[in-house]
């Protein structure tokens, strides 16, 4: 599994290894809320925010 | 998609082109449907729409399908647009998008279809809407033209409360808020019902209850309660001819039940969610969306 850290505070993310896409995770640290945006390698970006035209 | 050999009624085909599906983040419903489609030894890229760099002048076909999951309705009308100019099959199509995502559309063309709906006013003042509250009596239900999860959906009991909402309508910027979409109340019996439809299929139908009683909405993403709903021959074919009205797709339709005990379609989803009825559902949703979407890509 590779080693993340999240992009806001250092912190480091366990994460499991098979991670997809789009998928949210959360830095224990400073509880950011992260997306995977790459995934070979991962790469962890800020998650979006719920926008006004959200939905389904 | 690629004709290798044409012999009498047997045509081979070989599936070569990308699939994906479109998304802004990934929800549980966007994993159940890369975990179904793995399942079936498919391969659906995962996209985001955040990631998208479309060079519009010219169009590239990349992908031969691609399953709209995006959770944007900005992001989805204009990548939708996009892709369908490629040549690519979109599911759900830009139209579908376009005319359901837009309540007072959507209302237009229930009713026009001869589909039951409640009575809808649209309004494009503060005064025509006060008018139009007051055909249809009090309470009324408001909406945004746009807008999911029930956002902004309130029971407007008196016409104190309407003044209310229309002065925090008139004071907001946006042009979308000042069109008034007023809407009959159905007194429904603390729920309603949630149907999927795939292609010409209604393959699930589920109650919702309000999670509070006396509370009027009923959506899972609010608290809404799941639970199983008979689904009736009846209910199947309204569902069905709800969603064809914005063309063959995958939509969750939203129905009510008046007193009298007859149905009428309030909404027609067109990136329906469905991870919070599914166990009630009991019937594999993730997967017949698969399977239609591959379908359809190859065709």
């Amino acid at each position: 599994m590779q080693d993340m850290n999240c992009p806001e505070c250092a912190g480091a993310i366990a994460a499991k290894s098979a991670l997809q896409l789009g998928e949210l995770l959360s830095c224990a640290d400073c509880g950011t809320k992260l997306e995977v945006v790459g995934t070979e390698p991962v790469v962890l970006g800020r998650a979006p925010q719920v926008e006004e035209d959200w939905g389904e | 998609m690629k004709r290798i050999a044409d012999s009498g009624a047997a045509i081979v085909l070989v599936f070569f082109m990308k699939l994906g599906l479109l998304q802004s983040v990934l929800t549980p419903e966007n994993r159940m449907l890369c975990d179904s489609a793995k399942n079936m030894g498919i391969s659906i890229e995962l996209l985001l729409d955040s990631q998208l760099e479309l060079l519009l002048t010219s169009p590239e076909n990349e992908y031969g399908g691609i399953l709209q999951r995006s959770s944007s309705y900005v992001k989805t009308l204009y990548s939708s647009f996009y892709f369908e100019h490629c040549g690519t099959f979109v599911c759900n199509p830009y139209k579908a998008h376009h005319l359901c995502g837009d309540k007072f559309l959507a209302s237009t063309l229930l009713a026009k279809h001869k589909i039951p709906t409640p009575r809808t006013f649209g309004a494009f003042s503060a005064d025509a809407a006060r008018a139009a509250a007051a055909k249809l009596n009090f309470p009324v239900v408001m909406k945004p033209v746009f807008g999911s999860w029930a956002r902004m959906v309130h029971r407007i009991n008196d016409k104190d409360a309407l003044d209310a909402e229309l002065e925090n309508r008139e004071e907001m910027g946006h042009a979308f808020q000042k069109v008034y979409y007023l809407q009959e109340h159905i007194d429904k019996p603390g729920r309603d019902i949630r149907a999927i439809v795939v292609g010409q299929e209604c393959i699930s139908t589920v109650y919702r209850t309000s999670a509070h009683h006396g509370n009027f909405i009923t959506n899972t993403s609010r608290g809404g309660i799941a639970s199983k709903c008979p689904l009736t021959s009846e209910l199947s074919e309204l569902c069905v001819n709800a969603s064809l009205v914005f063309g063959e797709g995958i939509y969750g339709v939203d129905l009510m039940e008046r007193q009298d005990g007859s149905l009428v379609v309030h909404e027609v989803n067109h990136t329906a969610e469905f991870h919070r009825s599914i166990e009630a559902a009991e019937v594999d949703i993730p997967g017949k969306m698969v399977e239609y979407f591959v379908a359809c890509s190859k065709r």
